[in-house]
């Protein structure tokens, strides 16, 4: 089954009709997924600002990384449901739509930095964890994470304002 | 300009996520939820600075805003509920800066005032977020 198909019947489910039909559903599930993901993004920039050496320096890497990643990862999965609604409820739309494709790909490419992160610069994360500074290859964990998360942010404000 | 308005409100969301992102922590050891490896004095000298400073950015920005769509804004009640709601949490959030600058134990020694501070502002930024994503749809 080809993607566009995939999506032509989401848009056909029932619950993709109530989000679509309803007066209030699809702002609700929207603020939901606004409130998610300010809480992501924020969360997540206060750990890529210590990777980056640029705040929170009286603390240990792993210390800021264990307060803040709950919260990151539970908001995060809120904003994926909530997503997930809002996209079914004009799938063949979204996934035609150009800031769409951008957000998703950006997306993508925050979760191989991450995931790159957690598999191999952590892994030597005792060697700097209270270190004066962070290595390279953490500050540019860092550094693509909140460039890429602005990204995010930015073309999903942007897909509302395409047809 | 088409892009203006979706750039600025770009630049409001993100300064939000700052501002919400601090205030909840804040908020959630307040309440004794979360962070108690560290002293309420110590987190509200790291967060409140921050929500001050991105303040002024989102003043800035929403004032842009307003200006561009103006009766979009004023003559809409989830603004002018957004607006009283972000200057009674400022208020809520001096209150808590100042006791802390006058004896840094403060919130740790009035836990009930401390939890139903931290409760009211966590609130109100839930509130704030959802009457102005509903400023589009009022």
């Amino acid at each position: 089954m080809s993607i566009l198909r995939l999506c032509a019947w989401l848009e056909s489910t029932q619950v993709a009709a109530a989000i679509r039909e309803s007066t209030w559903l699809f702002p609700t599930i929207e603020t939901i997924h606004v409130l998610s993901i300010v809480l992501v993004v924020g969360s997540i920039a206060m750990f890529d600002l210590r990777l980056l050496d640029l705040a929170s320096r009286d603390r240990s890497v792993t210390e800021v990384y264990d307060d803040v990643m709950p919260w990151t990862r539970a908001s995060f999965v809120c904003a994926v449901i909530a997503g997930g609604l809002l996209f079914t409820s004009s799938a063949t739309k979204y996934y035609n739509n150009v800031p769409f494709r951008l957000k998703m790909t950006a997306l993508l490419l925050a979760g191989i930095n991450t995931a790159y992160f957690e598999f191999w610069t952590r892994r030597g994360i005792a060697a700097w964890n209270r270190a004066a500074s962070t290595p390279r290859a953490a500050k540019l964990a860092g550094g693509i994470s909140l460039v890429l998360w602005i990204v995010v942010v930015a073309c999903g404000r942007w897909i509302g304002f395409t047809k | 300009m088409l892009w203006i308005i979706p750039a600025v409100q770009t630049v409001h969301i993100l300064s939000v996520s700052i501002v919400m992102a601090s205030m909840a922590m804040l908020d959630l050891r307040l309440m004794g939820l979360v962070g108690k490896r560290q002293p309420v004095s110590r987190m509200v000298d790291r967060f409140v600075p921050w929500v001050w400073r991105v303040l002024l950015i989102l003043v800035a920005t929403g004032a842009i805003l307003v200006i561009g769509e103006p009766e979009r804004e004023l003559l809409n009640w989830a603004f002018r509920t957004k607006m009283a709601m972000v200057a009674t949490v400022s208020l809520i959030t001096l209150l808590v800066q100042n006791r802390n600058q006058r004896d840094a134990a403060f919130w740790e020694n009035h836990r009930i005032a401390a939890a139903t501070v931290g409760a009211v502002s966590l609130l109100l930024w839930v509130a704030i977020v959802t009457a102005g994503r509903w400023i589009a749809y009022v």
